[in-house]
């Protein structure tokens, strides 16, 4: 194996590469080799590293040094000072970084300090596309563990005391499904791996399967050698294009070295898996409507019991479990239930990952120890909300979720506190939101997006969610009566009772939980047509205030429908024109004085 | 399987390609979905005439066939304009403004969601965070990422478009 005296991480991960981390790498391995570096140093191609808001990001071992929005212009730089003349570009590093003594390590980074990575171990570590590099960091070790030294009942035994429950939002506990699926008498049995991540707002499984898709494979082989199956599917999302092509590289990969196929490493087990595309259908990720899918039908859920441990896909036992629960396994199996079981609270062990995003500092994804504090992930990880702006509320649980109040900050994160709270862990998407966000609003994308991915199958989900969704439309428009409130909570108590999957049954929550902590400010549509947070256009007026006005003329020059009249010459005062007016806001980001209230 | 040795006319292709992706998927259980998906990435939808065949050559009805299309979004029945301009409407760019890009949008192109501009220039498509939430709100054209929007930033994205191609 050659040898290299530095190698240098750039991100390879989605959010990095729309911000053309390919260039910079291509860029990379053209001045290594014009400065003959080629040899000595190594560019590689990782996965996720978690601090999107920066990217596109470059670290350089063994010094840990991280960069951030590196441009394809900044390479040269780079390259003549920190690899030739050993000097660091400080322009580059992360803004709350120290710089002591010439080092700075990415470990120290505030956004790093507080997490806990074991499901997003090997993002950011190793390059996703050769099986070598994650054998090297004691990759398919847990697997051989299994196979060789493990019965069945063990592993189950095992994952069972590790506490793992579901990272995909039911939070079930991840042993018992197991056993139950192994009790089945049967002579296929399937697994599968749920990565259709359908929360709009998140995007960790993802991550791990472009970061580290070794470790998804390892933990099928490993589920199906503890329940009895032979045979895997991974649904993923079709928009997931860098996803399913390192997957894909990954499966051959494995195939290649006998860790998948009739006899894994010699020990007659056999284990084979493929990939199945979803097809944009939110409903999809419920797992009895997942099966439908991958049967190649209409993906409609079915009604449980049975459960598919029992009777899933083609009526055979299946088990189901999330990436990041997936991603957990190998390690439980390695460094022990104990060690796993000592992270997190009382009734949710090990760490969860969360994306985070919206009016935050530093967007990304961060692993966490369950029990982490709202306050810890959104000041010292998450570094704040911009502008000096005041934090409102966190969204967890995507559509079948809530809002967490900011009187509520200090509660620690795990599956009981969110339920209590009103909310749910959900897969992790967690939307920071703050005083320019109304929560009417939230409240209503939310139920658009239950609207249009309802497959129709029940009445109450269907019909019932169109109505909330109208009502909540009609509030928006400072149309909406005081009874219109109580309608909304018995139709959300209705619809939890009646619909037939967990789609319809949690689709209340929005309404519901924001409802319970920002009831004024649906008060404040309804009674004084009032957005308190300046959101609803209907609800708006933009005008300029005469006294603050300098007659600079911005306004006007930028409206794009010519709303606003006014002369700086003959001292014409600056009006907006209500009629004309189409509320889109771009007078009142150009004012430079503040003149434009809304 | 047999290969058509005379010049293709149209008909034939859309034949062979759905022959082709169905015998190599046959194998497989569950294989209807995977064979559109294939079909769809290569000739882009999927129309009448190839919903026929493919349940033809699958041996089950069209209603099947057509139940299936219909049930997922992903699935187009229609070709789409020249550039697919696709605005993230995932809960992080949503709360950065990601529904005023959209206003924009369909306010300058005269089209809703999901429709196509009468030239045949632009499809406007809806999506579903694209994982990167730290370039919010974020569009994609063609797949191309356009993050950090601002609602000026839509005329110059559309106009650079404009330029290209030859589109009046
Ligand atoms: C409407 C709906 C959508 C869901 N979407 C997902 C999803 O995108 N990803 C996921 O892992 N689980 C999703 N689930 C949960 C799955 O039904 C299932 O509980 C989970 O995949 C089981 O894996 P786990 O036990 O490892 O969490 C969804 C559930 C419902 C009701
Ligand atoms: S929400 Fe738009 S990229 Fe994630």
């Amino acid at each position: 194996m050659q040898f290299f005296r530095s190698h240098i991480l750039v991100c390879g991960g989605t959010g990095c590469t729309s911000s053309d981390s390919a260039k910079i790498i291509e860029e990379l391995d053209k001045l290594l080799v014009d400065k003959k570096l080629d040899k000595e140093i190594k560019v590689v191609q990782t996965g996720c590293f978690g601090l999107c808001e920066q990217g596109p990001i470059m670290v350089v071992y063994p010094e840990g040094t991280m960069y951030c929005k590196v441009k394809v212009t900044d390479v040269a730089e780079f390259v003549e000072e920190h690899l030739i003349k050993g000097r660091i570009v400080t322009r580059l590093l992360e803004k709350s970084s120290d710089v002591k003594d010439g080092e700075y390590a990415i470990e120290k980074s505030s956004f790093f300090k507080k997490q806990l990575r074991i499901a997003l171990r090997n993002c950011g570590v190793i390059n996703p596309e050769l099986i070598d590099e994650y054998i090297a960091f004691d990759g398919y070790k847990a697997l051989i563990k299994a196979l060789t030294e493990m019965k069945p009942d063990e592993i189950i035994e095992t994952i069972k005391k590790s506490g793992l429950r579901g990272r995909g939002g039911g939070g079930y506990p991840t042993g018992s499904k197991w056993e139950f699926a192994a009790k089945q008498d049967n002579d296929q049995k399937y697994v599968c791996c749920n990565a259709d991540e359908g929360d709009p707002g998140a995007f960790m499984d993802r991550s791990v399967l472009e970061g580290d898709p070794h470790s998804i494979i390892e933990a099928m082989i490993i589920a199906g050698y503890a329940i009895g199956a032979n045979y895997g599917f991974v649904y993923v999302r079709a928009e997931y294009p860098i996803a399913v092509k390192r997957l894909q590289i990954a499966i051959e990969q494995a195939r290649e070295y006998g860790l998948l196929g009739d006899n894994i490493l010699g020990t007659g087990v056999k284990f084979d898996l493929e990939i199945r595309l979803g097809a944009g259908a939110f409903v999809c990720g419920e797992e009895t409507a997942l099966m439908t899918s991958i049967e190649g039908k209409r993906g409609e859920p079915r009604v449980r019991p049975p459960y598919p441990a029992e009777k899933g896909l083609w009526q055979k036992p299946t088990i189901l479990n999330n990436v990041e629960t997936l991603a957990n396994i190998p390690m439980i199996l390695l460094k022990g239930p104990e060690w796993f079981a000592s992270m997190g609270t009382e009734k949710s062990k090990g760490t969860k990952v969360f994306a985070i995003g919206g009016k935050i500092n530093n967007t990304g994804l961060v692993e966490i120890p369950m029990g982490t504090t709202l306050r810890e992930v959104i000041y010292d990880i998450g570094g704040g909300i911009p502008g000096g702006k005041k934090f409102k509320a966190a969204q967890t649980g995507g559509p079948s979720g809530g809002c967490i109040p900011a009187s509520h900050i200090d509660t620690p994160i795990d599956y009981e506190s969110l339920i209590e709270l009103g909310s749910m862990m959900g897969s992790g998407g967690l939307i920071v939101m703050d005083e320019d966000t109304c929560m009417v609003d939230i409240a209503k994308f939310f139920l658009e997006f239950t609207v249009d991915e309802s497959c129709g199958k029940c009445t109450p989900c269907r019909l019932g969610t169109r109505r909330m969704m109208e009502i909540l439309d009609k509030i928006t428009k400072g149309r909406g009566k005081m009874s219109d409130l109580d309608e909304l909570e018995t139709l959300a108590r209705d619809i939890k009772a009646a619909s037939l999957c967990a789609l319809g049954q949690t689709a209340p929550n929005p309404i519901l939980s924001t409802l319970r902590y920002f009831r004024d400010e649906y008060e404040a549509h309804i009674r004084d047509h009032r957005c308190p947070a300046g959101s609803c256009k209907s609800l708006l007026s933009y005008e300029v205030t005469e006294d603050k006005c300098i007659r600079c003329g911005l306004c006007a020059k930028n409206c794009p429908v010519n709303a606003i009249t006014g002369s700086k010459k003959d001292e014409i005062p600056f009006v907006v024109d209500q009629d004309i007016c189409i509320k889109c806001g771009v007078c009142y980001q150009k004012c430079p004085v503040d003149a434009i209230t809304k | 399987m047999n290969t058509n040795a005379n010049q293709p006319t149209k008909n034939d292709e859309k034949n062979f390609l759905v022959k082709e992706v169905v015998a190599r998927h046959q194998h497989s259980k569950g294989a209807l979905i995977p064979v559109l998906h294939e079909i769809q990435e290569r000739y882009g939808y999927l129309p009448v005439e190839i919903q026929e065949k493919v349940a033809k050559e699958m041996n089950i009805s069209q209603a099947e066939v057509f139940g299936v299309i219909s049930f997922y979004s992903h699935f187009a029945t229609k070709p789409a304009g020249k550039y697919r301009i696709s605005v993230c409407m995932g809960t992080a760019c949503y709360v950065k403004g990601a529904g005023s890009v959209l206003d924009k949008l369909k306010e300058k192109l005269h089209v809703k969601v999901g429709q196509t501009t009468e030239d045949g220039a632009f499809t406007l498509e809806e999506c579903r965070c694209l994982g990167c939430c730290g370039l919010a709100p974020v569009l994609t054209v063609n797949g191309k990422v356009y993050g950090r929007l601002t609602i000026e930033d839509v005329d110059t994205i559309l106009e650079s478009y404009k330029n290209d191609g030859g589109i009046a």
